[in-house]
């Protein structure tokens, strides 16, 4: 469904993604993982032309996406990111909305939509729908975010760290509304994270991303059980060496 | 106080008429201006530089520079479009700063959102851009309500009438209930402006429709009766005679008692535009924007005829200026009012007296224990350097101050000599006495009354009905009204009404 063929991102003489080539198909989910300074973020607003590549070609359905205006590109991807950026001027319900009017729904329809995509990332719109952004919190922002970036219904939905700022019970309540959202729409979505638990859970399958360049892709289980590399196989480690850390903590305090 | 009441509707109107126009095109000018700038890597710092350098101008300076730039163009350079011109350009900058500063204030996570969620870039603009910078751009759109509010009243003296005529004649003349006035009328409207523009905004902010339309309704009544009343005053088909004046106490009343003949003798309308720059009233009457207006012989010997070092006597001196104004402007010199009114060395009663100084002669030998007061003016005339040089006056010090307050500062010992005007009311009053120019230095400075050409070709009874005045005014005559408006407070109009009263009785 999309296509990253030969793609690089430089900016002066500085390679931030190196020759990636990648293909995300229909109805998966599909996790670029990486530390810092991986390139995954680039990688992830190329494919909605917030970034441009420097050569190479992304293309959805088939379709060279630099043929496709970038305002009408992104109507069909839903974008969802770590500072939500949720605007402070409009309501919750005119945030939710924002892409739906762009396209010129009539009114009633993307009151409709509203309401239901309010209900399904668990937020009453009895409540919320005419509330400014500052009167939610962290995570209620986040739950609008994802509910604006699902609005449009998009072919796509491209996350960028989504649940990145928040409290750990929190980020757990929503990754299991962002599961619960995914079984019932069938999503495609590339979700761009640093936390391995995370990427284990949510992807169908992982991108490993390591100085620019694709250091193995496969599902969770292929990569836990095959690391290809050694960055990898410390990488896959870490949930253990935590939970290892955990239970030692644990079991000198019990003794 | 009721007279300066009087005029509060003409002058709030003009004043109104100013500032709303101006702040339109200023407005007009700078929001798209400042949002290209947001939008262009060079112009931002160009744009900014240019209206932060019109900025520094001083008001006064910029209204005044706009004058002599207009007349090049050859448009309208004395009144409204000049005033227009310099407060638009006045305008621009608060407007223009505070919609690139809020714009480019706008945080990038909202700037991303906006991409993000499918927004052409007309529609990041005014979506989210603008709304966002909105309360900073408004507060740019308050600061230059008021300043142009206060600017404003500095377009009298370009011949445009605004709330500074009661500021600019009333320090003149030392009507500081008329400075009041004006001062208290002009703080009333901006407060009454920037209420209203403020209003709009927390109407905005807190989605109060009816607040908003409220405050609009307002604005939109306030440019309706101003845009009326600047229609109704350039479609009027016939133009008032208009007769200007300089800016002092002698200029106000003979402009009134101009004023008053003409209305009373051809029963013609007439409208005052008072308190102008000494070669602004010149221009303005060749070109035709003003009508009439009173000058003296030397000035115009001085500063517009190339009359080299000779200086002829009153006669020859009179003629040629009149034979030059006819030649070379078509301007009638309509009468010599029968006064001169030269620059007159004066000083102390008690030094007169003391060191038996009759003569600027005599004043040389003592000028190094003076202080030396002028106004503004006279330092830069070529008068100065010619009483300096032929009489080789060396003062002990030199002090420029506003031609009102010298012959105060004379009579209190602060300056022992000043360049005063020979029919000055405050001669007398301060108890001064004037040196004779023994040597024939200062050029003869007859008052004669000057018309326009298009106000002969058009009237020629109002130059007729002039011709009245000529030899009407002696010397003892002026400096008895200005002493009546200077020292006694009265009126100029008032003044000029009984002259006018005892030339042509009713």
């Amino acid at each position: 469904m999309i296509q990253l063929d030969h793609v690089c991102k430089q900016y002066g003489r500085q390679a931030v993604v190196d020759d990636l080539t990648l293909e995300v198909d229909a109805g998966e989910v599909l996790i670029l993982l990486g530390g810092s300074g991986c390139g995954k973020t680039t990688t992830l607003k190329m494919i909605n032309r917030l970034v441009e590549p420097t050569s190479g070609s992304v293309s959805l359905d088939g379709t060279d996406t630099s043929t496709i205006p970038p305002h009408e590109l992104r109507r069909r991807m839903g974008y969802a990111f770590q500072q939500v950026g949720l605007f402070p001027h409009m309501t919750i319900a005119e945030n939710v909305a924002v892409t739906p009017s762009l396209l010129g729904w009539a009114p009633a329809r993307i009151h409709a939509r509203t309401d239901e995509l309010l209900e399904l990332v668990e937020l009453d719109p009895a409540v919320v729908r005419d509330r400014r952004p500052n009167e939610l919190s962290g995570g209620q922002q986040q739950r609008v975010g994802v509910a604006r970036a699902l609005a449009a219904s998009p072919d796509v939905l491209l996350l960028d760290e989504p649940f990145g700022a928040l409290d750990p019970l929190t980020r757990e309540r929503l990754q299991e509304s962002f599961l619960h959202v995914r079984r019932e729409l069938g999503l495609t979505a590339v979700f761009v994270t640093h936390d391995m638990a995370e990427a284990l859970l949510l992807g169908d399958r992982v991108a490993v991303m390591h100085d620019g360049r694709l250091e193995q892709i496969g599902a969770p289980r292929d990569l836990l059980n095959r690391p290809g590399s050694p960055y990898v196989r410390e990488l896959m480690d870490t949930p253990r060496r935590q939970a290892a850390a955990v239970s030692r903590l644990s079991g000198e305090q019990t003794a | 106080m009721s007279e300066q009441l009087a005029l509060l509707p003409e002058y709030l109107t003009a004043h109104l008429q100013l500032t709303l126009v101006a702040l339109l095109l200023s407005a007009a000018t700078a929001l798209p201006l400042g949002i290209a700038a947001t939008r262009s890597r060079w112009l931002e710092p160009v744009a900014l530089g240019v209206a932060g350098v019109i900025q520094t101008v001083p008001g006064l300076a910029l209204l005044a520079l706009m004058v002599p730039l207009l007349a090049a163009a050859d448009l309208q350079s004395i009144g409204f479009l000049p005033a227009i011109c310099g407060l638009t350009l006045y305008g621009v900058f608060p407007i223009l700063r505070n919609t690139v500063t809020g714009i480019s204030g706008v945080s990038p996570v909202y700037k991303e959102a906006a991409r993000g969620v499918g927004m052409t870039p007309r529609q990041q603009l005014v979506r989210v851009e603008l709304p966002l910078a909105m309360p900073v751009i408004v507060a740019g759109l308050r600061t230059a309500t008021v300043w142009l509010v206060g600017i404003t009243t500095l377009s009298t003296p370009v011949g445009a009438t605004s709330l500074g005529n009661y500021i600019f004649s009333g320090l003149q003349i030392r009507n500081y209930t008329a400075v009041v006035v004006g001062c208290v009328a002009a703080g009333g409207l901006a407060l009454i402006l920037d209420g209203l523009v403020r209003a709009v905004e927390d109407g905005l902010v807190r989605r109060r429709r009816r607040q908003v339309a409220a405050a609009l309704g307002i604005a939109v009544l306030l440019y309706g009766y101003a845009g009326a009343t600047l229609a109704a005053r350039w479609s009027d088909p016939e133009r008032p005679v208009v007769v200007g004046s300089k800016t002092f106490t002698e200029q106000y009343v003979l402009s009134a008692v101009i004023a008053n003949l003409i209305e009373r003798e051809t029963g013609r309308r007439t409208t005052l535009v008072q308190s102008l720059g000494s070669t602004v009233a010149f221009d303005a009457l060749t070109a035709d924007e003003i009508d009439i207006y009173v000058d003296y012989s030397g000035t115009v010997w001085v500063n517009h005829m190339e009359s080299g070092n000779e200086l002829p006597d009153r006669a020859v001196v009179t003629d040629r200026v009149r034979r030059f104004l006819r030649d070379r402007h078509g301007v009638t010199l309509a009468a010599m009012l029968g006064f001169e009114n030269t620059y007159a060395l004066s000083v102390r009663g008690a030094d007169f007296d003391r060191l038996g100084l009759r003569t600027i002669s005599d004043l040389a030998p003592v000028a190094g224990q003076f202080v030396f007061g002028g106004d503004y003016e006279f330092f830069a005339r070529p008068e100065w350097p010619s009483i300096r040089d032929a009489y080789g006056l060396a003062f002990r010090e030199r002090r420029t101050m506003d031609p009102s307050l010298m012959y105060q500062a004379v009579a209190t010992g602060e300056v022992d000599v000043i360049s005063g005007f020979g029919t000055d009311g405050r001669i007398d009053a301060f108890g001064l006495r004037v040196l004779q120019d023994d040597r024939r230095v200062v050029p003869p400075y007859d008052a004669i009354v000057l018309a326009g050409a298009r106000l002969a070709r058009t009237a020629p009874d109002v130059v007729a009905a002039l011709a009245r005045l000529d030899g009407a005014i002696d010397s003892d005559r002026m400096r008895a009204m200005n002493f009546e408006v200077d020292v006694r407070g009265a009126d100029p109009a008032a003044v000029a009404a009984r002259f006018v009263d005892a030339l042509v009785p009713r």
